[in-house]
């Protein structure tokens, strides 16, 4: 009983954190700036691959599964804003131009020399 | 029933995956500049890890689960690579600007 409820919640967790990955794909693909499309690629791309991991843990019902489980979710949770930052600080600081549309740069002085 | 949901679900959500795996290898051929690629190689590497993870849960095979979390490690490990890498190939230029403390 217990079993199948948790085979239920696994499904859904795993169509959720698909339909997630589509999503920051399809940013990814469609956004205009590098730096819209890291936040699609980032916070939507953490999230679907979490919610596959909680996936796997809800489905297999073990604690050693579960356990391996969470140590990813923590890792990716963990890790995807670094690199996200990293990559966003090395393209700001090798002159990637903001999109028009970006209309708050704070790393940019009134006299046009970047803080950085 | 509950196998014939797990079933179904799975190949719903191989099908989902694979068009996001698809969209990103878009933007990593059409991709501006080095940065866009990547960062579309990285979400390439977190729906991998999420193909891995559904793969996993239809194949009944937990060993997969690790492959999933060595796969996340990598992607990481390579986004922090390239991003030194696209820094470091850019400073000789304007070496003299950017390194003054």
């Amino acid at each position: 009983m217990i079993a199948d409820l948790m085979i239920y919640l696994g499904c859904a967790a795993l169509l959720l954190g698909a339909l997630f990955t589509l999503l920051a794909a399809i940013g990814v693909l469609r956004l205009p700036d590098l730096y819209m499309r890291m936040h699609a690629a980032s916070k939507a791309g953490a999230v679907g691959g979490g919610l596959v991991l909680l996936a796997v843990a809800l489905v297999c019902f073990d604690a050693a599964v579960a356990l391996r489980a969470i140590i990813g979710i923590g890792f990716l949770l963990l890790t995807t804003p670094v690199s996200a930052h990293l990559l966003a600080r090395a393209s700001y600081r090798t002159g990637y131009h903001a999109h028009k549309l970006m209309e708050v740069d704070e790393l940019k002085s009134k006299s046009g020399q970047t803080l950085m | 029933m509950s196998a014939t949901v797990l079933s179904i679900a799975t190949m719903i959500a191989l099908v989902i995956l694979a068009l996001a795996l698809l969209l990103s290898v878009v933007r990593v051929i059409i991709g501006p500049s080095l940065s866009d690629r990547v960062l579309a190689l990285d979400l390439l590497t977190v729906s991998a890890m999420g193909f891995v993870g559904a793969i996993a849960i239809r194949t009944g095979l937990t060993l997969y689960l690790d492959i999933a979390i060595a796969l996340a490690l990598l992607g990481f490990l390579a986004t922090v690579g390239f991003a030194r890498y696209i820094l470091s190939r850019q400073l000789p230029r304007d070496a003299g600007a950017e390194n003054q403390p």
